[in-house]
């Protein structure tokens, strides 16, 4: 099906405290869209989740976001580290964050988990020392 | 029951003030912000003591109704600024979030 909106955001690696704007606009721009309101919720959370990772894991990387008219699709890009063991790192929990990251209220090991929650479909292809590609996938 | 309603009957201290008249339904609490993500309903009050600017974008993701700070925490001129910007309505409190939800609880609907 043709898509209908593109939108791309780079992510910067070094301002934890703006982390998270491309999710908010997305957000915003879905609701311009008319698109019901559930489905905003689980579009912007699960691409918080992954800006947050990709500020707090990887230095940064991009967003694009396609929205079709049966599906909004995800896809976060980074040149990180990669993750070395994906299936530990779904698991509730599990994480590698610092401490500074955990003072600031992340770091509990529930962003993929949460990111896998709200989408209908996630995939993680992960490169060690290459980087990350995470694709999710919300059917309207 | 409105945000406005809630504040006034808990005696919340104002920060930000952008949507008075949303309705409230439910309460989540937490301070770890995946968690929160992950469990708070829209329009649920959040009682929280987390205090940085990050608070805000997940207030806006989650689609909370209001934020409640509590045991006193408040929030840098800079954070509030952002408040305001995205729309979200933010209290203080000095009573803990055990009292704050026990005061919930105890509202009339
Ligand atoms: N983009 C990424 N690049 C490298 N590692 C990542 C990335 N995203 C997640 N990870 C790894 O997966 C772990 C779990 O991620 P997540 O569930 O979001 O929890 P948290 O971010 O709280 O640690 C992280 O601690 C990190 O080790
Ligand atoms: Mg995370």
């Amino acid at each position: 099906m043709s898509e209908v909106v593109k939108l791309h955001f780079d992510v910067d690696g070094e301002d934890f405290t703006s982390a998270g704007q491309a999710s908010v606009q997305v957000k915003k721009i879905l609701r311009q869209l008319g698109i019901n309101p559930e489905i905003i919720r689980k579009v912007s959370i699960a691409m918080y989740e992954g800006e947050i990772n990709m500020v707090i894991h990887a230095g940064g990387g991009y967003a694009d976001i396609l929205i079709y008219e049966d599906r909004i699709e995800i896809h976060l890009v980074d040149h990180g580290p990669g993750i070395a063991n994906v299936e530990m790192a779904m698991r509730e929990g599990w994480s590698t964050a610092p401490d500074n990251i955990r003072s600031l209220g992340f770091g509990a090991g529930m962003g993929l988990p949460n990111m896998k929650r709200y989408t209908d479909d996630m995939k993680i292809d992960s490169a060690l020392g290459e980087g990350t590609r995470i694709t999710m996938r919300i059917n309207l | 029951m409105t945000v406005e309603a809630l504040a006034n009957a808990l005696e919340l201290s104002a920060l930000v003030v952008a949507e008075p008249e949303r309705e409230i339904d439910g309460v989540y609490i937490g301070d770890l912000l995946s968690w929160v993500m992950g469990r708070a309903k829209s329009d649920n009050v959040w009682i929280t003591i987390m205090s940085n600017i990050n608070v805000i974008a997940v207030a806006t993701l989650a689609d909370v109704s209001c934020v409640i700070l509590a045991e006193g925490v408040s929030l840098d001129e800079e954070t509030l600024a952002v408040a305001r910007a995205k729309g979200v309505n933010l209290y203080t409190s000095p009573k803990t979030a055990y009292q704050l939800a026990a005061a919930i609880a105890a509202l009339p609907v």
